[in-house]
């Protein structure tokens, strides 16, 4: 202390502490253990619990791990092998590889979904990493149409035909636009639907009478194993979110027809069971459908999933809209900026943010509820695992193919579980 | 209050009120359900004019200025803004929200997007300006609120009267012909206050068209060409400021003057 201030001033601070590292006996690992294991009686004692059920779980699955047979081709051969000690027998997996891939797609065929797949990863970059060239959005954008070739066959010119649906609903918008928007809005949906409906079937026969570009057709129940988990699961996933969105809007609108239609629908589907949708779609669809319409099973499945999905998604979606302040909404009106673009520029991308948990725990409900299409006769992993036991080679088998099965779906719903974090952390700008 | 001010020597030489009229609003009420809370409003802003909206809270005068850019509806009466009126047409609202910048107590700024994209948004989305003339307009602006600096950070990594100054900078950004403040400084720390204030006069002193719903007296006598004073709803009186301030002839303003000036 100075002398100069101590007459004048009770205190005053003439120079200011450094900063101090802090002392060694708050770091480290041992402190850790002590804080987190044993940090009271009970806590030492629920750790002592935890270690005992660790260690009995390894004494009874590890030999069973420990004894894995891989190289047999049946139920019976493994048993021979193992002698009568317990190990779990994956040669199942081995043995049935293709077909709980596949399913029955035919097997000079199976290029076709694998070449599927790994285009689909291309196409997915461009939309789940920002770093990715933005250009390959193109290839996004014609990625479903080109799937749809690659997986059912039969000539190109169909899935071209039906992409040009979009086309057609653009011109019809800028056509009638020049009467009103109102007519433009209407005319833009109903000419694809026409297009669709009515027109691309003929002409895509013509077109493919003259210019013949086909590969085989294979028909939806040949489709099976992850493959439909990951057709319906990924198709209901990209599907829903934007359905999901405009259904939240609508929900939101001043418009009480939109809003009664949406909150109908939100309501209504969010009220029956998965199970019930599905058996509609594979049944009672048929008495309603004309005589000898063929509407794709896979196709109808789909459709059911994504509308379930989009359901919850709408409210999913609706919270995040909830959470954001007035303002928001006010300073975006105050720029002049319309509904539209308020919502697209300011509004959605905040509340989509917002929702990424709920959003990602929809989607993860939404592929695992994949599995429930076995009810309807589609040999999904589940309806495989079912045949595969029914043969006499694999009967009295459990475990193997169920842990395989969930193994898988754990790996799809923990990527996506961290993908989402991955995403939340790169659209954190809000430093709190 | 005033002491904020004292520093500042304002000047009047741009401060020209002309005869052009910029908003007329003539014999407007507005309703919220059933409580009336704006009643027979009429009031003329010529091009100019510097208007400084004071009153209890509750008195109606946030809400008389956010039915300006039609941010509430108004029931009855007429509101003319640069000679648009405004009704349920969407086309009108759009064109006079675009002539007309607001500046919102919380500041609104977008929090996902960094200052730039903030202010370059409605001039690129609304205006269709190049993005390349946008962010040359609003560095400009950035600049003269006085942090270009902070042009690529975050609203949230901002302090509330830099973030305010955004928020001025992103209507200026727009060209407008009129500025609207609504209680600009009532969420800042004292510290904060007089850089908004700073800015706020320049703007004036530019000749800007403002209207100011304010606590802050000391701008009113700086700036102000005209204080209106709102109690339920309805203007009790308006006058200049020298004789609003030192000569106010209706009771509830004396009321009001001596509790907000007294200590």
């Amino acid at each position: 202390m100075s002398d100069t201030h101590s007459q004048t001033v009770a205190f005053v601070r003439d120079t200011m502490l450094p900063e101090k590292s802090p002392p060694t006996s708050q770091i480290g690992a041992v402190r850790w253990v002590r804080e987190n294991l044993f940090s009271g009686p009970l806590n030492t004692i629920l750790t002592l619990m935890g270690v005992l059920i660790v260690y009995y779980l390894i004494l009874h699955l590890g030999p069973w791990f420990a004894n894995s047979i891989w190289n047999a081709d049946s139920l019976s051969e493994c048993r021979e092998i193992l002698a009568g000690a317990s190990g779990a027998c994956w040669g199942v997996i081995k043995d049935r590889w293709h077909q709980l891939l596949f399913g029955f797609y035919p097997q000079d065929a199976y290029w076709r979904p694998v070449l599927t797949f790994v285009l689909m990863m291309i196409a997915f970059a461009p939309i789940l990493f920002a770093s990715v060239p933005r250009k390959l959005l193109w290839f996004s954008a014609i990625f479903p149409f080109l799937a749809f070739w690659l997986l059912w066959g039969g000539s190109i010119w169909y899935p071209v035909l039906a992409a040009l649906g979009f086309l057609v609903g653009y011109v019809a918008y800028t056509v009638l636009q020049r009467v009103s928007s109102l007519v433009a809005t209407i005319g833009a949906v109903a000419a694809p639907v026409i297009w669709w409906l009515f027109l691309v079937g003929p002409i895509g026969g013509v077109i493919a009478g003259i210019i013949p570009i086909e590969i085989r057709h294979i028909a939806s129940d040949e489709f099976g194993g992850f493959m439909i988990s990951i057709i319906i699961g990924v198709t209901g996933i990209a599907l829903s979110l934007p359905i999901g969105v405009l259904l939240a809007l609508g929900r939101q609108s001043d418009m009480p027809l939109v809003k009664w239609i949406c909150v109908g629908f939100i309501e209504f589907i969010r009220g029956v069971p998965l199970i019930t949708l599905l058996f509609t779609a594979s049944l009672l669809l048929n008495y309603f459908l004309p005589p000898g319409t063929n509407f794709d099973i896979v196709l109808r499945v789909i459709i059911m999933v994504t509308l379930f999905a989009a359901a919850y998604m709408a409210e999913v979606i609706r919270g995040g809209f909830a959470a954001l302040p007035r303002g928001q909404y006010e300073a975006a009106n105050a720029l002049g900026l319309d509904y539209w673009k308020s919502q697209r520029l300011i509004l959605l991308p905040q509340a989509l943010k917002i929702s990424i948990p709920g959003i990602v725990n929809t989607f993860i409900g939404l592929f695992k509820d994949t599995t429930l299409v076995v009810f309807i006769g589609i040999l999904d992993p589940i309806g495989l695992s079912t045949a595969i036991r029914a043969d006499s080679d694999w009967n009295g088998l459990f475990w193997e193919l169920y842990a395989f099965i969930a193994l898988c779906f754990f790996i799809f719903c923990y990527g996506m579980s961290k993908y989402s974090q991955y995403l939340e952390g790169q659209l954190k700008t809000d430093h709190r | 209050m005033s002491e904020t001010m004292a520093d500042r020597k304002v000047d009047r030489s741009h401060m020209q009120v002309s005869d052009e009229v910029a908003i007329q609003i003539s014999n407007m009420n507005k309703w919220f359900g059933t409580f009336h809370v704006l009643r027979d409003i009429d009031l003329t802003v010529n091009r100019g004019e510097r208007i400084v909206v004071a009153g209890p809270s509750g008195s109606g005068k946030s809400t008389l200025i956010r039915c300006i850019n039609r941010l509430e509806e108004h029931q009855a009466g007429q509101i003319i803004v640069d000679g648009t009126e405004l009704t349920s047409d969407l086309k009108n609202i759009d064109k006079v929200r675009s002539e007309v910048g607001m500046v919102f107590q919380h500041f609104n700024l977008f929090p996902h997007l960094t200052i730039l994209e903030n202010l370059t948004l409605a001039p690129i989305w609304v205006r269709k300006t190049p993005k390349r003339e946008a962010e040359e307009v609003a560095m400009h602006y950035l600049n003269k609120v006085k942090i270009p600096e902070q042009a690529h950070k975050y609203p949230g990594q901002l302090s509330g009267g830099q973030q305010q100054r955004v928020a001025i900078a992103r209507s200026l950004c727009m060209k407008p012909r009129i500025m609207l403040f609504d209680e600009p400084t009532s969420a800042l720390d004292p510290e904060m206050i007089k850089e908004v204030l700073d800015t706020m006069i320049e703007l004036a002193e530019e000749g800007m068209t403002m209207i100011c719903v304010t606590h802050e007296m000391g701008f009113a006598q700086a700036v102000a060409n005209r204080v209106i004073f709102m109690d339920q709803g309805q203007i009790v009186e308006q006058n200049n400021p020298h004789d609003f301030f030192n000569n106010p002839q209706s009771e509830r303003t004396k009321l009001f003057l001596s509790q907000i000036l007294g200590h």
